[in-house]
């Protein structure tokens, strides 16, 4: 006992001391991988937030004279082999003498040096707030000057803007889905935990059932009910609800497991104990102890989601032009001979692979740290 | 334990009929129905006659409500094995998608045998060596596998085939087979054209069963039972196979239940990327040309065959592994 130090034993004493979301936090930043994917959600609702101020372009820009450009390299060096600041080369269109097929090379006599906060053509943010300067671009545009990083599609819009602009819906039907999941499953969940008896049986069973249904199938056929031509909100609406209908079910089954453990234990006999309404149990006593278990499977389901809406998107169910989400941009990149082409419509699906990946592991991390006394 | 199974096998009845009826009602939700886009292309055509609209929405019962014309499918399902008719291509359901449900199985479960043979040694070694360099690759690919939606797997294989080899692999047979009538040599040519296929619906799988299957023998590992067998002098890799592996394996099982659904809903996405002819294109054309029958029976078949291999990985599990507790349920 003598030899441990003075240090040790403070950190002792400030562990037992520690909330549990203090805990919990020290053990989410042991999980490096979770704390870098934490980093990589954040920016990308930053970029889906201020989507049109980040993004080069107007998303639906149309550029007859750009029509699917590669993208465009930034370039540090200059032509004599000195160091220079980030410019680009401007586009010249090249038709092949036989297939007529055009394509792009850099001139590399006209260079356009970038810089943030560019100049563009005027905007509104959000709708409201007019603007003139996006968050990168070049610095004295004239009527050559492209900035494609990611290329352009088949109708000249800049690949990036688009990528940018459909991460609002992409990434926002995650979190919308997962909320209408939410509240079916906390709702059905929490019944079949708190009572028992045959309504526990019933959804049960209900859920057991939709599980083992194919949910692709079952989501295209809903998706095919809802009539095209719609307010895009509309549909959008629409197909995070029929998301959440096959979705709930996961969410359900662990408020009930947290709610069958829970009833039992012996600060909620405490509670009953002393008189305390069930309301007030649950309310105070049960659902702020497995509020973090709740909050880590919903951030597991929100990639589910993301990937649904971008298949159904991409099968044409979904979303469709001129609304933008990965999977209406990934509906380019639908056959064989526009691949081959111009692969860099590809590109928003790594977008999707990268955003399911970090949320993921932001899942792993948080639920790790959803149980702050369990072993690593 | 027999109870059980009994009970299990009458369960899959009413789940019968509950799914009959979800697709059935799915295909029911859209407004309109097949005649409407008859209409507007009869419209757009110039040749419409109300007459004949009349009689075929008569004739196949549009006007009567939905219990009606459900019951009507399931009785003409079960007396006859008619799944009724599809008006785009003007012949009987069940003489339409009979090889396309057939190649849909077929692939499906290839895959999911595939996804094990290649699952369980790579889980095995990953836990007998944590944290090894190998480890780290499987686990970095896992992750990547499950996160990559499969038709975009499918893209990029394909782009990545064509842009390297220069062949289109898109397709389940060579163009001199398509049409030609089974014969071994067309088997032998489904072979050539199904690794595709597989390692686009295998590798999410693959990847959740490599972890689990690593997770399993880690645990196991670490009982005193295979501390005893080492202190028997058996060598290693005797230990890990012959024990824990065993054990680890049982779980698995009951993994089909979850994979499966997977895996038919990654057929279809598949299928229609890779333009494979499979359940998934006609399916997606029947849903937006609101060719109802059609539609119904695709949802319905793949939800059978899924509740179907749910089912035996249930019953295989009972009698595999003698611990399982038969709750009364």
């Amino acid at each position: 006992m003598t030899d441990m130090s003075q240090h040790e034993s403070d950190a002792l004493k400030s562990y037992a001391e520690a909330s549990g979301f203090r805990l919990g936090w020290a053990k989410f930043r042991r999980h490096k991988l979770a704390v870098v994917s934490l980093y990589i959600v954040g920016f990308l609702y930053f970029l889906a937030i201020f989507a049109e101020f980040m993004s080069p372009y107007d998303h639906s820009e149309i550029n007859r004279r750009h029509v699917l450009t590669p993208p465009q390299a930034i370039h540090f060096v200059d032509t004599d082999g000195s160091l220079a600041l980030p410019y680009v080369r401007a586009l010249k269109g090249e038709r092949d003498p036989v297939t007529r097929r055009l394509s792009y090379v850099e001139d590399d006599t006209t260079k356009y040096p970038l810089r943030f906060f560019a100049p563009s053509e005027p905007y509104e943010m959000w709708g409201v707030i007019p603007l003139e300067t996006r968050f990168i671009g070049i610095a004295k545009p004239d009527r050559k000057a492209t900035l494609f990083l990611f290329g352009t599609d088949s109708l000249g819009r800049d690949v990036l803007s688009r990528i940018i602009n459909g991460a609002r819906v992409s990434l926002s039907i995650g979190l919308v889905g997962v909320a209408f999941s939410f509240v079916i499953g906390i709702v059905l969940g929490g019944m079949s935990g708190y009572y028992g008896g045959w309504i526990d049986t019933a959804v049960q069973r209900t859920i057991d059932f939709l599980q083992s249904l194919p949910t692709i199938p079952l989501w295209m056929g809903l998706a095919a009910a809802v009539p095209p031509g719609q307010d895009p909100l509309v549909t959008y609406l629409m197909i995070t609800v029929i998301l959440s209908i096959i979705g709930w079910t996961g969410i359900a089954r662990v408020v009930r497991g947290r709610f069958l453990a829970l009833r039992e234990e012996d600060f909620v006999l405490a509670a009953r104990f002393s008189g305390a309404s069930e309301m007030r149990i649950i309310l105070r006593h049960m659902v702020p102890s497995f509020a973090s278990h709740i909050i880590a499977s919903l951030s597991l389901s929100i990639p589910e989601m993301i990937l649904a809406e971008t298949a159904l998107s991409f099968l044409g169910l979904g979303l469709q032009s001129p609304a933008v989400s990965w999977g209406v941009l990934l509906k380019d990149a639908q056959s064989l001979q526009a691949i081959s082409q111009s692969p860099w419509l590809l590109i928003p699906g790594l977008a999707v692979v990268v955003t399911v990946l970090a949320f993921n592991f932001l899942g792993d991390g948080l639920r790790d740290a959803s149980d702050p006394y369990g072993k690593t | 334990m027999t109870a059980y199974i009994i009970r299990r096998i009458l369960w899959f009845i009413p789940t019968l009929l509950a799914v009959s009826i979800v697709s059935f009602a799915i295909i029911q939700l859209p407004p309109g129905d097949y005649l409407t886009v008859l209409e507007a292309q009869m419209g757009a055509e110039g040749d419409y006659s109300p007459e004949v609209v009349e009689r075929l929405r008569e004739r196949f019962g549009f006007d009567q409500p939905f219990i009606v014309q459900y019951g009507k499918w399931m009785w003409a399902m079960l007396a006859h094995g008619d799944l009724g008719y599809s008006f785009e291509w003007r012949m009987p359901v069940s003489s339409l998608i009979g090889q396309y449900m057939v190649l849909t199985v077929a692939v499906t479960v290839t895959t999911l045998v595939a996804t094990w043979i290649i699952a369980i040694p790579i889980g095995i070694y990953s836990a007998v060596r944590p944290y090894s360099a190998f480890d780290y690759i499987a686990t970095i690919l896992g992750f990547i596998g499950k996160a990559t939606p499969n038709f975009l797997l499918a893209l990029i294989l394909m782009w990545l085939a064509f842009s390297y080899w220069g062949v289109d692999v898109s397709g389940l047979f060579s163009p001199e087979y398509a049409n030609a009538p089974w014969s071994w040599a067309k088997v032998g040519d489904l072979i050539t054209h199904m690794w595709l296929p597989i390692i686009v619906l295998g590798t999410s799988g693959a990847a959740s069963l490599i972890r689990q299957m690593r997770a399993n023998v880690l645990d196991e590992l670490q009982k005193p039972y295979v501390e005893a067998a080492r202190a028997q002098g058996l060598p290693e890799w005797r230990v890990v196979l012959r024990y824990p592996v065993r054990v680890a394996l049982n779980p698995f099982l009951s993994t089909i239940g979850t994979t499966l659904p997977e895996l038919f809903s990654g057929a279809v996405t598949t299928a229609i990327v890779l333009n494979l002819p499979m359940a998934g294109p006609m399916l997606l054309r029947a849903l937006i040309s609101q060719d109802m029958y059609l539609a119904g029976s695709y949802i319905f078949l793949l939800s059978v065959f899924t509740l179907i291999g749910t089912l035996i990985s249930d019953i295989l599990l009972t009698l595999v592994d003698p611990r399982i507790q038969f709750d009364e349920a």
